[in-house]
């Protein structure tokens, strides 16, 4: 069976974080001169136009930072999914990223809760990094 | 000689059926037509613009890659020297009003048309959900965020765990912004609605439902500035653009810096108020771009207009609808008036009538102040002009 919904248009700067998730790793990035981690990933630590920077495996642990329950599909392809929940979470690192909450609970999600990182293959070539509540 | 610069022409296309461009029209012709009007009102033709401004979603992928040039070659324009195709999303046109000023203040345009047009609900061309996943997008669109109501969604859950607005806070923008709409003969959407009716309607991302969001509309509008001296032969009191500013922040909603305040808002309107020598104390009119409920609460609160967090109060009991004390998108706003996709010159559109004491019905006793404020993408840019009847 095909993948039907929008796949991300990974590039030189996205590579190590997609590649990483195939492996089960979730991949940021992490300024080598102030230490801060941040994603979406690219050739410089934003702000700083700082070049030293690593790749790290995140804990996958994280906080809600904020959320939302989406009703009305994006598109046909996440039509029999409704309702979803897409959370935009604050890793334990700092780095914040927004992927789905995968919950059997919509209603007690909120901003704060804590988190965990699962990988969901969804095709041979893409994994997405996706989170459930912690615990 | 004053070189100041001043709006001295508006128009905004007419629609019908709740919000569609009149049968016959295309793309470009709307643009026309409301140039043709906003020029028309001033008492100048085609023939005395020599700068343009333009922006907007048509004709991409393909000529649409350059409106300026594409809209000098169909209004048969001669020699502009003054060009700005800047597209920042809705805050495109704010932005253009506050660069075309200094162009003209400094003697490199005399005369700038800013000009819009949309026909994405009867070519039902707001393709939601079918934007590309590339850049920072590859997070946010792979996990199915509706875009750009999901975006806005989120921001409302943080203003709300921040803040402590409510479902009924974002309602009571909602509801009177309608009844702004209703006394606006433009306005696609009039019946009267009640923060019940608000609270009622289908979900469409938690916690905004279908009237936190706005309105899927055909549209066009033109704006025409000159100097405050070539003003003198013209129609329309000269409305003097006092000040402005404007800034960006983020494409991905996940980058938004504080996601329960508006900063690009509090920057771009920090440097206008600078620039004008007044601040939010001394607005007497706020035409701020209601993509949504939220985007209005988070603006008010960025602008000064209220402190952070007082925006609940401030909104509380119809206070800036008709009649209340801060009178808040007098045409029914993007929810109710019209919304074709990139609405911040209709924020400019609507400040001069009412500076002009053209308004109708919905006229507001003694603006000589006017606060315009356009956001773009997802809470992502925001641009801020001060217009004023005063010169200083």
């Amino acid at each position: 069976m095909t993948y039907e919904k929008p796949v991300p248009a990974i590039d030189a700067e996205s590579e190590p974080y997609w590649s990483g998730a195939r492996e089960g790793r979730l991949m940021i990035q992490r300024c080598g001169r102030t230490g801060r981690c941040f994603l979406y990933s690219r050739r410089l630590a934003p702000g700083a136009d700082e070049t030293d920077i690593q790749w790290i495996e995140a804990t996958g642990a994280g906080t809600v930072y904020s959320f939302t329950v989406c009703h009305a599909p994006a598109g046909p392809a996440f039509r029999d999914e409704t309702p979803y929940v897409v959370a935009c979470v604050t890793l334990d690192e700092g780095a914040r990223i927004v992927s789905n909450l995968e919950t059997g609970d919509i209603e007690a999600v909120h901003i704060g809760q804590r988190v965990k990182v699962f990988f969901d293959k969804v095709s041979e070539e893409l994994t997405i990094p996706k989170f459930r509540p912690a615990g | 000689m004053s070189r100041r610069p001043v709006v001295v022409g508006v128009a905004d296309a007419p629609t019908h059926d709740r919000g569609r461009a009149l049968p016959g029209a295309t793309v470009l012709s709307i643009q026309r037509d409301a140039a043709h009007e906003a020029l028309a009102q001033a008492g100048l033709t085609i023939r005395d613009v020599d700068g343009l401004a333009v922006a907007g979603m048509w004709g991409m992928p393909g000529p649409g890659a350059m409106q300026p040039v594409l809209l000098t070659e169909y209004l048969g324009l001669e020699w502009p020297r003054y060009l700005d195709g800047t597209n920042v999303g809705g805050a495109a046109f704010v932005l253009h009003a506050g660069r075309a000023a200094e162009a003209i203040r400094a003697g490199q345009a005399e005369t700038v048309l800013i000009v819009y047009g949309s026909l994405q609900k009867s070519q039902a061309a707001r393709a939601l959900g079918g934007r590309p996943a590339m850049f920072s997008n590859q997070w946010d669109i792979p996990a199915g965020l509706p875009l750009p109501a999901g975006a806005y969604a989120m921001a409302a859950h943080r203003h709300a765990h921040v803040y402590g607005s409510t479902r009924e806070t974002l309602a009571e923008i909602a509801v009177a912004t309608r009844a702004w709409a209703a006394l606006n003969p433009a306005a696609a959407f009039r019946d009267p609605m009640t923060v019940d009716d608000v609270l009622g309607a289908r979900t469409i991302a938690s916690p905004l439902g279908r009237y936190d969001c706005c309105l899927v509309t055909d549209g066009g509008g033109a704006v025409v500035m000159t100097t405050e001296e070539r003003a003198r032969d013209l129609r329309m009191p000269p409305i003097h653009v006092l000040g402005h500013g404007a800034s960006a922040s983020h494409t991905s909603i996940a980058h938004m810096p504080d996601m329960a305040k508006l900063e690009v808002a509090e920057h771009s309107s920090r440097a206008a108020y600078a620039m004008a020598g007044r601040g939010p104390a001394r607005m007497d009119l706020a035409m701020l771009y209601d993509s949504f409920t939220i985007t209005v609460l988070m603006t008010l609160e960025a602008l000064g207009l209220c402190g952070y967090g007082e925006g609940k109060d401030f909104v509380k009991g119809g206070r800036t609808g008709p009649g209340g004390s801060f009178p808040v998108n007098t045409n029914g706003g993007g929810l109710s008036y019209c919304h074709p996709g990139m609405y911040g010159l209709f924020t400019i559109i609507e400040a001069s009538r009412q500076l002009w004491g053209i308004a109708g019905e919905r006229q507001v006793e003694d603006v000589r102040t006017a606060v315009c404020h356009g956001t773009g993408g997802v809470l992502s840019s925001g641009a801020t002009l001060i217009l004023s009847t005063e010169k200083d």
